[in-house]
């Protein structure tokens, strides 16, 4: 592996070494390195490309880094990874993917992730996008994410995605499906766009079981000409409780629309969604700036602490 | 010493008519001095007080600061000079720590037992609120209290403070005039104050009274607390 890769990886999975546990890294579109632990298996798929990530149930505090690194200009990769967590278990799953785009031809990443978390799970997620050019190198450089989850009785997935630089188109497209009783969906999701880049967040989110609960918060920051757009449905069947927030902040002559829809189908089913975008609020700018900031590290300081 | 030579300020209204905020201020405040502006709402206290920040630029006359014209100055500059400035309504941040804006007001990176020295001022326990989000989760009081916390850490040579006493409970109010009296016991701090608090008029060196937009006294709290007890049916300033 060389230095361009290995930054890659530190960048979006914070690995500088060897990570421990169980490991799956794919680098321009070909296996990497890769590790098992007695817990947790990863196999190949014979019909299409990707991997199968099988955790054994009540497997307990255990990691999976199954990082992507692209530093090929022009490769387009596509890949189908399925999450298998066993009941009981208590695990986190670090993705991410970095492109380093050296040409003048298009990188793309393409990655379906199916979880299925089972009876009592606990998963966290982590997952961090990233790009890159060389100077003079106008590639660009195109991630479209898809994440699908369904988490039975009393499971719970925490996911944390981040999309802070370098990526100039994508569609990040999340479909959950939480049917278990008791069972629980969390989602931070940070987002920032600069230059003429464009993002789409869709969260599609349907709770079946009874009980079950969504809590989502979105915070995004579009600088230049960049545009974003983010849409969430949640549906409530059943008894259940969801809180969905989107909150913004627009710079230069960027543009977000936010599409929020909450629908209820259950007398009790409680749906809370909060929308809010706006530009840096100037008192916020003038408050840092009698503490002797510039405006300009003053704007730096408010966004680094929204998307914390 | 910091010197207002005929400042006026006035704003544009949305019918286009032009509304005089401050008149001709004429104000010295000599150094190591605890000055307290008071007089009726609405009179231009604020407004003054962020003229002085920079927060605001005058329509005519100029501003001094240890003998430098700091009229065209921005507020960075006049913060960096060292005037600080604890706003009236404290100003709340998503995702911005306590302890990240007393490590910003110290001008460092602040160790948790050097947050827990100045919030201890105010009477917070650090460790209750370094951690915590400098957004609507903290009560009004917690706020100013913080707000009254980063002076203590910038420590700079003029501090104004806008209403320190609104939105703080009698309990923390002694504790506050404490840490007033404590400030400006400091050599080399010159404190001013906007206050309609006669607890806080009563430590002061000098009271100044402004109302609708003029100075109308200026002088020693001994000669202008009496007249200001009166009341406002006999104080000479308010029948001004």
């Amino acid at each position: 592996m060389d230095q361009i890769q290995k930054d890659l990886l530190a960048q979006v999975a914070d690995i500088h070494d060897v990570p421990e546990g169980a490991y799956n890294i794919r680098a321009n579109g070909k296996l990497g390195g890769r590790n098992t632990t007695a817990n947790i298996d990863i196999v190949t798929k014979e019909d299409k490309p990707g991997i199968d990530i099988i955790i054994k149930p009540g497997t307990k505090n255990e990691s999976v880094h199954i990082p992507v690194i692209i530093s090929e200009s022009g490769l387009k990769d596509l890949v189908y990874n399925d999450f298998y967590i066993g009941d009981d278990s208590d695990v986190t799953i670090v993705a991410g993917c970095g492109i380093h785009n050296c040409g003048d031809q298009n990188s793309q990443h393409d990655g379906i992730h199916t979880f299925h978390v089972g009876k009592n799970a606990r998963v966290k997620y982590i997952e961090k996008h990233y790009g890159e050019n060389e100077p003079n190198a106008d590639g660009k450089n195109i991630m479209n994410p898809t994440t699908i989850v369904e988490i039975e009785e009393g499971g719970y997935m925490e996911m944390e995605t981040t999309q802070i630089k370098g990526i100039d188109d994508t569609v990040r497209d999340t479909t959950a499906h939480v049917r278990g009783e008791g069972s629980k969906l969390v989602v931070r999701d940070k987002l920032m766009t600069h230059k003429d880049q464009h993002a789409d967040a869709i969260f599609n989110v349907t709770m079946d079981g009874l009980d079950s609960s969504c809590d989502l918060i979105s915070r995004a920051v579009a600088k230049d000409d960049s545009t974003q757009t983010f849409t969430a449905h949640i549906t409530g069947n059943v008894k259940c409780a969801s809180h969905t927030e989107c909150d913004a902040i627009i710079m230069d002559n960027a543009k977000i629309s936010a599409s929020p829809e909450i629908v209820a189908n259950d007398l009790d089913a409680a749906l809370i969604h909060e929308a809010a975008i706006g530009r840096i609020a100037g008192e916020q700018l003038i408050k840092l700036m009698t503490l002797g900031l510039t405006e300009e590290e003053a704007e730096q300081e408010i966004i680094a602490g929204f998307l914390k | 010493m910091l010197e207002l030579q005929n400042i006026s300020f006035s704003v544009t209204d949305d019918d286009n008519t032009e509304k005089e905020i401050l008149q001709n201020i004429d104000l010295t405040i000599e150094d190591h001095k605890f000055i307290a502006i008071t007089g009726p709402n609405g009179g231009g206290k604020s407004t003054l007080a962020k003229l002085i920040a920079g927060i605001f630029k005058p329509t005519s006359g100029r501003i001094l600061f240890d003998g430098m014209d700091i009229t065209d100055l921005s507020i960075t500059e006049r913060a960096k000079m060292g005037i600080s400035f604890a706003f009236q309504q404290p100003v709340r941040f998503k995702g911005i720590k306590v302890k990240d804006l007393m490590s910003l007001a110290a001008g460092k990176e602040t160790s948790i037992g050097q947050a827990c020295e100045y919030l201890s001022e105010v009477g917070l326990c650090a460790r209750d609120y370094i951690d915590r989000d400098v957004d609507g989760s903290l009560s009004g009081g917690e706020l100013k209290r913080i707000e009254i916390a980063q002076l203590i850490a910038r420590d700079t040579k003029l501090s104004i403070l806008d209403e320190p006493e609104a939105g703080i409970d009698l309990w923390s109010f002694s504790n506050l005039i404490k840490v007033f009296e404590k400030m400006r016991s400091e050599a080399d701090r010159t404190i001013l104050i906007i206050s309609h608090q006669e607890r806080i008029l009563d430590i002061a060196d000098e009271i100044a009274v402004i109302k609708d937009g003029r100075v109308v006294a200026f002088s020693k709290k001994e000669e202008i607390l009496p007249e200001l007890l009166k009341g406002t049916e006999s104080c000479i300033y308010y029948q001004v």
